[in-house]
């Protein structure tokens, strides 16, 4: 094998996600990628952006508004033996698929024996911090990480988002990939008060041309530290790192990066090391992902905890328009959570 | 149709007999055999409005086939057709009475509704694609599926090929084209429609064919199946078993009063045709068809299948409760079997004698088939299946948790 010195461009999230389809699309001739707007327009974020012209209306193409079809449709297709990818123009409205979601895709392998399965990929633009108000801001993680047979993954930077999609691509089991749309033109710390940072200042978004994989059920440490865990994932990632330098507490800052299956081992050394540990994430508090993570972390790390695990989430409420920032966990409830943890 | 519609306030569907009547079928409608046409295969839908509120017939009532869709059926097919209907009501017989015996928790038949399955499955090519429902049990038996595979998953046995995780009837045969039955009604109707596509995609010449029941279409995937298989022209046969029943509740509550469930087609320009469900050769005429216009590149096509659930929904059900006992008896459509063997006795193929074998033959496939699964246990005798298998396949490998879980379960 020679090694070629792989090329890498800065890219936005945006064109990583676009660059990942166009890859699979050439790799492999059994995917095929559909879904609301994505064929002739090229998506309404712009990620499927030329497929159609390069790969074809066979290949890439534009769906009834039914998100409960698209992804049915999709379901027998991968029986049929073909790899689809489709879209769900935004996670709110994933609900009318949620049936073919849990009730087929996730238990087909099982209820068969193997004799079927899914491997689709559903591409979904979620969470808030956009002014999307009730039905373009929420994040539904936590009714699928209770669905057995479903993989759930949520990147938070252009090369992972790049690398996991074609990982989840590639799997075999049916990956919901949530694609955080505040981060796909830059990183979001929170401050939405200062102007927006294009991808291109961050190191993350130097992304290899061609293929390579980011391994599903892998969590990354993005900062290293000795206070305190946060286990976070998608734009509360950038909300972590900028509360942990804001308050220059030693946070030790984890980019869960798939939330099932979950890479437990990360998090039990990381908070074995630190004694303590938050968890951040967008979405509404009970019963959110945040309650598995504070009772994994309560049962495998229990006699090293030196505070009760904190959870600094949305409010048990819909997601509000006009008080977005009340709403939307920022890093100054992160730094009051490290501060009350830490007792700094 | 001739439905009683209450004007002074909500109008609730109710069926016209309940136990204390005597059975009516007042509001069925029945037009003589051969008196619908056959368009050729590439027929406009627009102009095919009669076949979606007609009844497509081929047997009369002295058993002679008459009319255009009565052409090119070999004999040979129609005593294939006689004998795989018969097994399945024998199967049916035996598993009803193994629900009762407590040798498994639950059972479905499919009596009365034989020809809907067997004659699709032999009009269809063996590689077509099949995605039944609970009902079509007649699929598997007459594509010479083995009746001892099907027993060992109603028994959940040592032998079921599904490990016991799916209920008794939740049959999955991927080389028998039969595809994986689940609880959730109607949801296989878009994956036919997604199955189809792909087909079409690679320019393969297989197609599917998916049932749905008529109280299932008032679920949003019929709508989203008809709207895809329209949209794309997917190589798709859609079929509506409008057995009248959606458990207790009669057609009507599905939506079936003011119009037939095959003219839901035509509004999505699917073409619809509504057949005699009891009529082998009617159901086998119109599902070649079907599949020649699919194969040709023509798209879908609505088949509404109009027949009668001549038993209770399921072993968990009492239909003396809510429909008159002897209306099974009533239904003027006659059973599928009896008609058939009409048929071929009155054209000089076959006779009582003949036929007397056969049931007797079919009884006792059914009761070896019976013997030989036996052997393999029944849900809660004999050897049973390896527990620790419930944590296999829900994921393509076994990720950490499940490993962690099946260590802790101590299976």
């Amino acid at each position: 094998m020679t090694l070629v010195a792989e090329a890498t461009r800065n890219m936005s999230m945006i064109e990583a996600i676009n660059q990942a389809l166009d890859i699979a699309l050439k790799h492999d001739p059994a995917v095929m990628i559909f879904g609301q707007d994505v064929g002739y327009f090229g998506g309404v974020f712009r990620a499927t952006e030329g497929l159609q012209q390069r790969h074809g209306r066979e290949r890439v193409f534009d769906a009834p508004i039914t998100e409960a079809g698209i992804v049915g449709v999709a379901v027998g297709m991968g029986c049929y033996g073909k790899r689809p990818v489709v879209e769900i123009q935004f996670a709110d409205y994933i609900y009318p698929a949620t049936d073919q979601i849990i009730s087929e895709a996730a238990r087909m392998r099982y209820r068969t024996c193997g004799e079927w399965w899914s491997p689709l990929t559903i591409r979904s633009p979620y969470g808030g911090g956009i002014y999307g108000g009730q039905t373009h801001s929420q994040s539904p993680e936590g009714i699928f990480t209770h669905v057995a047979g479903l993989t759930t993954v949520i990147p938070s930077n252009p090369y992972d988002a790049k690398g996991l999609l074609l990982a989840a691509i590639e799997s075999d089991d049916p990956v919901l990939f949530f694609e955080p749309k505040r981060l796909y033109h830059g990183p979001f710390d929170g401050y939405h008060d200062k102007p927006v940072q294009p991808w291109a200042n961050h190191p993350d978004s130097a992304v290899p041309e061609g293929h390579y994989t980011v391994p599903l059920g892998k969590a990354r440490v993005v900062k290293e530290g000795e206070a305190v865990t946060v286990l976070a994932y998608g734009t509360m990632v950038h909300v972590a790192l900028a509360a942990a330098a804001e308050t220059g507490i030693d946070a030790e800052v984890i980019d869960l990066r798939t939330l099932v299956p979950l890479d437990l081992e990360t998090i039990v050394v990381s908070v074995s090391k630190t004694g303590r540990c938050i968890v951040v994430h967008e979405a509404t508090r009970t019963c959110g992902f945040g309650a598995e993570l504070a009772a994994l972390v309560q049962q495998h790390c229990f006699f090293v905890l030196e505070a009760p695990i904190e959870r600094v989430t949305g409010w048990d409420t819909p997601y509000p328009h006009a008080f977005e920032w009340e709403y939307f966990p920022g890093p100054a409830r992160v730094g009051e959570a490290l501060q009350r943890i830490t007792g700094i | 149709m001739n439905y009683p519609l209450n004007r002074t306030g909500l109008h609730v569907p109710e069926a016209l007999s309940r136990p204390a009547d005597e059975p009516s079928f007042s509001h069925v409608a029945i037009p003589p055999a051969g008196a619908v046409s056959r368009p050729s295969i590439d027929a406009d839908p627009s102009s095919m409005r009669d076949h979606a509120f007609g009844l497509i017939r081929v047997l009369d009532e002295d058993g002679q086939a008459v009319g255009p869709w009565a052409q090119g059926i070999p004999v040979e097919l129609l005593l294939k057709g006689l004998q795989a209907m018969q097994l399945v009501r024998a199967y049916d017989v035996r598993m009803m009475r193994a629900q009762r015996q407590g040798k498994t928790s639950f059972y479905m038949k499919s009596t009365g509704e034989e020809a809907v399955a067997v004659a699709a499955a032999l009009a269809l090519d063996r590689q077509d694609m099949c995605f039944p429902t609970y009902r079509q049990q007649g699929l598997l038996i007459a594509r010479d599926w083995p009746m001892v595979d099907m027993m060992n998953q109603v028994y959940s046995n040592s032998g079921d090929r599904l490990k016991g995780r799916q209920m008794p009837v939740f049959y999955s045969s991927r080389e028998a084209g039969f595809f994986s039955i689940s609880g959730n009604l109607g949801t296989q109707y878009s994956q036919a429609v997604g199955w189809a596509m792909a087909s079409a995609a690679d320019a393969d010449t297989r197609i599917a064919a998916a049932w749905i029941g008529e109280g299932a279409t008032a679920e949003g995937d019929f709508h989203h199946a008809l709207t895809f298989a329209s949209v794309y022209q997917a190589p798709v046969i859609l079929n509506v078993v409008n057995n009248q029943w959606a458990i207790s509740s009669f057609s009507g509550i599905a939506g079936g009063e003011r119009t037939t469930f095959a003219a839901r087609g035509l509004g999505y320009g699917i073409p619809a045709l509504r057949v005699d469900g009891n009529d082998f050769l009617a159901v086998y005429a119109v599902t070649r068809w079907a599949a020649e216009r699919a194969r040709d590149g023509g798209g879908p096509t609505l088949i509404e299948l109009f027949t009668y659930r001549a038993e209770g929904h399921s072993t968990s059900d009492d239909p003396t409760k809510y429909r008159p006992a002897a209306e099974s008896a009533a239904w003027p459509l006659g059973d599928p079997i009896a008609r058939l063997k009409a048929h071929l006795i009155a054209r000089g193929d076959w006779s009582e004698d003949e036929h007397a074998a056969m049931v007797k033959d079919a009884e006792e496939q059914v009761r070896a088939a019976g013997r030989e699964s036996e052997r393999f246990g029944t849900l809660k005798e004999g050897e049973r299946l390896q527990a620790a298998s419930i944590f296999d396949d829900v994921y393509k490998e076994m990720p950490a948790h499940l490993v962690a879980q099946l260590k802790e379960s101590g299976l």
